[in-house]
This record gives structure tokens, sequence and C-alpha cells, in this order.
């Protein structure tokens, strides 16, 4: 029965997205008209195929770990484009001829800008995400994932968003809200995916066998449900047409304004800050052998942190239309949330007291404390940043970049590696890494990208908005905006080599997870399945 | 009263307050007395399951948990 409401349902989809190609008012819709046409279509045959075989067995006594073995695979390879992305925008900017005038409307930088920025979040790092989360959850509840296939549906249907939002970008559809670019339908079918994640996770959470829920849950769970909220309301639009992509926001003017950054920092807060520190309490204690330093002060730093979060969004707009009040509480509350943020850095770090020398021998722990370093160095900068005086000087200059980019490399990037290092052998059950040397090299390539690009954009940042405001005697400013621009290029250079290295950091993981897979032996399997203690 | 001002005006009191006190409260449950026990087991739980989700014979009275059972050994 069920198997043929699935068919009648892929092949309504596929004549309405036969019809919309018909009727498509732009490229952008015509092509992902295509796509889903096509998507759907195959799927439907691959459906009829199968229609009276015995539906998969989901045994309760075994973890699904196939669908967290995909999301590996899909994190590495989204990882690596969206850095090779970001290593050609950053070239861009600094020789703009690479802007090819046969690619122009494609390839130029305003249309990869969004592409690479949706890429290496919400591509590396959501797969990242809900593949850690499905792992530490079943692992922490002791159970199998909730809803048999459906975790299926998330991964491939988190994909189709990607691909939605990846070539809307390159063909020019967009809503212009940063890092909230995507058109009406593909956020309605993220809202779909999005409610069936949090189906699978708090599925899992209710049929749990363990008393407590560790807190490495609550950090995810908190990630999934406000996610779900800031996308809905940010993303409240009315279509032009069905048949076309464009779509108008509900809401207008400094409202809008103060929506799209309640969304956009938030996204920062509870999508590259809360959901990593999920997999901070869960990975740095396991590869540590040690639990984590303090549960007490976890639990302190998940309340105070997504109590302080919500709020800090107004300091994107300060000297804007938005009211002075609602700055002021935007600095505030920005200014706060440090503690927090060093409380939970505290309790990462303080996680190997008495195993330091982890540090000097085993580089995958090297990763996750660089990463928690990286964590507590962005947590400060931000701070100053939303400060209004300081915001003053570093409000659209390069500094803004260098900032973002400490923060996602240096944290969210070594904390995914070290993650996706510490899975790989595990998911496969091979016995260990293929090569700690290549780890190692990984390590100081990212480490050294990351230190070249924070250091090019500090300098150029400050540089720039000192330039900004320099006035002479009489009051006129000295320097155009085209002289900052000349200005800033070695720095651009210095930028891009630092992306490149931390890029090749990334294929060099990639290649290392390839050989665990393919040529390390086996884990021979545990002795006897009592609960080891 | 405009909505705006009347929200606003509930924000920055009543709310502003009940958020307040939710999170001292928070702070208060976490140092209750005898939470030491329960966070120190609940912290070692990742070094458990990692294999194979728990079974049946292990905790019959899920979710009140593996806790006990282990701690008698």
């Amino acid at each position: 029965m069920w198997d043929f409401v699935k068919l009648a349902a892929l092949a309504a989809i596929t004549l309405f997205a036969a019809i919309a190609t018909n009727f498509a008012r732009d490229e952008a819709y015509l092509v992902h008209a295509i796509i889903v046409m096509l998507t759907a279509g195959g799927l439907f045959l691959w459906q009829l195929r199968r229609v009276g075989e015995p539906a998969t067995v989901h045994d309760p006594g075994v973890y699904m770990d196939d669908v967290v073995r995909a999301g590996v695979i899909a994190t590495a390879f989204w990882g690596v484009v969206g850095f090779l992305v970001g290593v050609v925008i950053a070239f861009q900017m600094a020789w703009p001829e690479l802007n090819f005038t046969w690619a122009q409307g494609y390839l130029n930088f305003g249309r990869l800008r969004p592409l690479h920025t949706s890429a290496v979040i919400f591509a590396f790092g959501g797969n990242a995400l809900i593949a850690t989360s499905f792992y530490v959850v079943q692992r922490t509840s002791a159970a199998r994932l909730w809803g048999g296939n459906l975790a299926w549906f998330v991964f491939w249907g988190y994909q189709f968003f990607i691909v939605l939002a990846a070539t809307g970008y390159l063909l020019g559809a967009t809503q212009s809200k940063e890092y909230a670019e995507p058109e009406w339908y593909a956020d309605w079918w993220l809202v779909v995916v999005w409610l069936a994640y949090l189906a699978v996770f708090m599925g899992t959470l209710i049929k749990r066998r363990e008393k407590h829920i560790y807190v490495a849950n609550w950090f995810y769970l908190s990630f999934i449900i406000t996610v779900a909220m800031l996308h809905v309301v940010n993303n409240v639009s009315i279509p032009v047409s069905i048949w076309g992509s464009k779509s108008v926001i509900l809401w207008a003017g400094v409202q809008d304004a103060m929506v799209q950054w309640w969304y956009g920092h938030n996204a920062v807060g509870f999508f590259l800050t809360a959901g990593f520190l999920g997999m901070m309490y869960y990975f740095i204690p396991k590869q540590a052998e040690r639990p984590v330093y303090s549960y007490k002060l976890s639990i302190i730093h998940f309340w105070a942190l997504i109590f302080l979060y919500i709020w800090a969004g107004p300091h994107h707009l300060h000297y804007t239309a938005l009211p002075d009040w609602a700055q002021t509480l935007g600095m505030t509350f920005s200014v706060m949330l440090w503690m927090p943020s060093w409380g939970g850095m505290i309790n990462g770090l303080m996680t190997l007291s008495g195993a330091w020398d982890k540090l000097r021998t085993d580089p995958i722990i090297r990763m996750m404390v660089v990463a928690v370093g990286f964590y507590g160095m962005a947590t400060f900068e931000g701070p100053m940043m939303s400060i209004k005086t300081v915001n003053a000087l570093s409000h659209y200059t390069d500094w803004t970049i260098g900032h973002v980019h400490s923060g996602a490399l240096g944290w969210n990037g070594m904390i995914t590696f070290g993650a996706l290092y510490f899975l790989v052998p595990r998911l496969w059950q091979r016995e260990r890494l293929y090569s700690l040397r290549l780890v190692s090299w990984h390590f100081w390539l990212a480490t050294i990208g990351i230190v070249l690009y924070a250091a090019a954009m500090w300098v150029t940042g400050i540089m720039e908005g000192l330039m900004w405001r320099e006035v002479d005697s009489q009051g006129f400013l000295v320097n155009s905006f085209a002289d900052t621009v000349s200005a800033k290029f070695p720095m651009y250079v210095v930028r891009g080599l630092g992306g490149v290295l931390f890029l090749l950091g990334a294929i060099i993981m990639c290649y290392n997870l390839w050989k665990t897979v393919t040529s390390v032996g086996a884990r021979q399997p545990s002795a006897a399945p009592v609960a080891a203690q | 009263m405009e909505t705006y001002t009347m929200l606003r005006t509930f924000a920055d009191s009543w709310h502003l307050l009940f958020m307040f006190l939710f999170f001292i409260g928070v702070v208060l449950f976490v140092f209750r007395p005898g939470s030491r026990e329960v966070h120190e087991e609940t912290s070692n739980m990742i070094f458990r399951n990692d294999d194979r989700p728990a079974r049946e014979g292990d905790d019959t009275a899920a979710p009140e948990g593996r806790g006990q059972s282990n701690e008698a050994r």
C-alpha cells in the first residue's frame, strides 16, 4: 500500500515538474524544474522496480550506521568543493581578470560567493552536523535511530536542497539575504527535510535506553529546533508566481534587516556554534578517553549560551536605521556572550587535564584542541568587534571576513576534521587510520593556512578602516575607495595562499580516509558483548 | 496601546524577569545535593554502548536506566 502511495506521489511530482518546465518564467526555475522532474522520475522508476520486494529490515539491536557513513562521505566531498570555490573567489578578489568574460553571469564573484558560503556552512558543516548527530544520539541513547528509512530521507533530501541552492546561485536565483539566499521552493523543501530531521532525532531520544540525555544531545537539539524557527521566520516570502523563482519577503525596511540578522547571527550561534559544541562534547572526551572536565559547567554553558546568543543579532546593524536601544542591546548581549563561550572553551580544554601528553602523541586530539583554541579566539574577537566604537572601525572591512574565517576554518573546520578522523575507522570497522603522519601534515597545513588568512585580513581590514576615516586638516577625506583596493592587493594574495594550504590539507585528509577504508586491516570484533566499564 | 509598545514593555519587564529567574533556577538545580553522582554517571555514559544498542535484558526499566544496574556491579 505504502509503495503505491509513494509511486502516486512521485508520478504527480514528475508531472507537475514537467508542466513547470513548460511554464518556467526564468532560467533558474527552468533548470530546477528539470532537476526535480528527472529526480522524481528516476525515483519513480527505482520505486517501481522494487514494488513487492520485502521492506528493509531495521534491526533494533544494531546501530544505523550506513546513513552516518554516507554523511561522512558527503561532508568530505562538500568540504573540498566549498574550500575550492573559496580559493577561486579569493584569487578573483586579488586578480579581477579571473572573472572570465566567457563565464560572465555565471562564474563571476557575485555568483560564486554565496556558492562558497553556503557550500562550506550548509553543505560541509550541515552534513557534518547531521552525520555526527546521528552517530552521537545513537551511542548516547543506546538505541537505533528512530523512523527507519526516514534518516535516509533526511540525508538525500538535504543533498537535494544543496543541489537546488548551489545551481540556483549560479543561475541567479537569490532573495539577497546573506546565508539565506535560496528562493522560496528550496526554502519550503528544507522545512520538510528539517522537520523529518527533528523527528528522527527526537524519536531516538524518546526511545533511549539511558536515563539521562547526554549534554551533546542538548546542543544538537537546540541547533535543530532553533534553525527551524530561524529559517521559517526569515523566509516568509510570497512567490510572485508559482512558475518563477522570484519571491517577495513579507517584512519591510529596518524590520527586514533586523529579522535577517537575527537569523544571520543565530545561524552562527546555533548552526556553527551550538551544533559544533555538541560535537566537541562528544568527540573530545571520546578521543581523550576521559569524561568531560565538568559536567555541571557544560549544563550552565548550554543554558547561558542559548539565552544570550538569540539577542546578539543587532550588532550587525550598528549605526544603521535600527533604533539605538536595539543596537545597544545587541552589543551588550554580545559582550556577555564572551562568558559562556569561554566557559565552554575551558571545559573542552580542561578535559585533557592529566592527559596533556596526548597532544604530543595524537594529532587528532591536537586538531580538536586547536579547534577549541580557535573557538576561544573567535569568541573573544567577536564580542570585541560588536562594541560600537570598535565596530565603527571594523564594520564593512576585511577584518569581519578574517573573524568569520578564524571561526569557520579554525573552529568548525578543525573540529569536523577531528570528528571525521575519529569516525572513519569506527564506521568502516578498520583497526586504525591509514597514516598519522598525513594527519599531522593536514594539521600543520590547515593551521598555517588559517594563520596566513586571519593575519592578512587583520592587516588589510584595520588598514582600510583607518584609510576610510582619514581626513586632512581641512576635513576632507584623504583616500578614495580605489586607493584602499590597491593597497590591499598583497594581503589578498596572502589570503588566497592561506586558502590553498587549507584546501591542500583537506585533500590530504580525503586521501588518508580513502586509504583507511580501502587498505587498512579490518578491526577484530571485541571478544564478548559485555558492557565495557 | 500599540502592539509594538505593548510587546516591548512586556519583553523588557516580565519576560526579562522570567528568563533571569529561569536561568538562576537552572544554575541552582545544577548544584543541587546529589547531583555529583548523577553527573559523574552521565559524563561516563559515552564510554559504553559503542558497538551496539543496549539489549532488552540490559535494562528492563528504561528510561530509569542502566545507571543503577551498572553501579550495582
